[in-house]
């Protein structure tokens, strides 16, 4: 039997991966930017199949909304479109070396022992995911399996803002910094010396 | 729910075409797109792990989609800070390709 998500799944990557090879091989670089927006949207359908509903909006509003516009106004703005998209005098390593490493990844990933989520606990997993994007009742938390009260209370507490303010907030704080360097330093490079 | 391996493979595909892309090409500007190409298969492999495999007592394991939001920052203010090198280098050379740029080979 073909779930859903299955289906789901397989619709994206074909998407995802035909309009990867397409940014690679296109010759117009301007439907390759394009082609790498469909890529990110399809992405996007991954966080969400994969209960990552926050992550399925950052990727819309900052690689679609933002990213892909960015890149857009560069291939406008420095006049490559008529060039096109050129190889260059590397094509035999460039495709060797990337497939040895796809066998080698391909290899690495279904030869490993995974330590997955026990089965029982699935339903439970993923209500303190939901709990994590919205607030769940103390009932619906109940009824969803965490029966003492220290559980519901750690189901709370393990959602994405609790961590990115807890116990990554010195990260965070850096990444904050390194916006703030990446600014100046784009105004700093992209302006005329006479202005 | 789609196992962890299918997630992986394709994650796996998408960044070997990514590194193709980053190898193979002249434009500077489509190899920071490959780059992000590469970012975006990083995420969906850390994202699909963290949603799949045992949180060691918490009831959810947020840490890849942690790592991944700051993957996305970091991918944020790399793009701009790559857009406004390429204007610049255009600026000065008339050209984006990478071979055709060599003030810093001896």
């Amino acid at each position: 039997m073909l779930a859903i998500q299955d289906l789901a799944f397989w619709v994206l990557s074909v998407v995802a991966i035909v309009a990867a090879l397409g940014v690679v091989l296109v010759r117009d670089l301007f439907r390759a930017a394009l082609l790498l927006a469909v890529v990110f949207i399809a992405v996007a359908g991954f966080f969400v199949l994969l209960s990552a509903e926050f992550l399925a909006v950052v990727q819309v509003l900052i690689y679609v909304g933002a990213i892909s516009v960015l890149f857009i106004f560069g291939i406008m703005l420095t006049r490559n479109v008529r060039e096109g998209n050129l190889p260059n005098h590397l094509q035999i390593p460039a495709v060797l070396f990337p497939a040895l490493l796809l066998v080698g990844m391909v290899i690495a990933a279904v030869a490993t022992d995974w330590r997955p989520i026990p089965e029982a606990a699935t339903d439970m997993v993923e209500l303190a995911q939901t709990q994590s994007v919205t607030v769940l009742t103390e009932g619906a938390l109940e009824s969803g399996g965490f029966d003492s009260s220290q559980a519901r209370e750690e189901a709370r507490q393990s959602g994405l803002a609790d961590l990115l303010i807890g116990r990554y907030v010195l990260p965070f704080e850096a990444v904050s910094l390194l916006l703030l360097a990446a600014l100046i330093g784009g105004l700093a490079l992209a302006r005329s010396r006479g202005s | 729910m789609v196992p962890l391996e299918a997630f992986q493979v394709l994650s796996a595909v998408l960044f070997a075409i990514g590194l193709y892309g980053v190898m193979a090409r002249r434009s500077a500007v489509l190899i920071v797109m490959s780059i992000e190409l590469m970012l975006n298969a990083v995420n969906i492999n850390l994202i699909a792990a963290a949603s799949h495999l045992d949180g060691m007592g918490n009831w959810a394991n947020f840490d890849g989609q942690i790592i991944a939001i700051f993957i996305i920052t970091v991918a944020a203010a790399e793009v701009g800070l790559a857009m406004a090198i390429i204007l610049r280098m255009y600026r000065n050379r008339a050209t984006v390709n990478v071979d055709e740029i060599n003030l810093m080979k001896w």
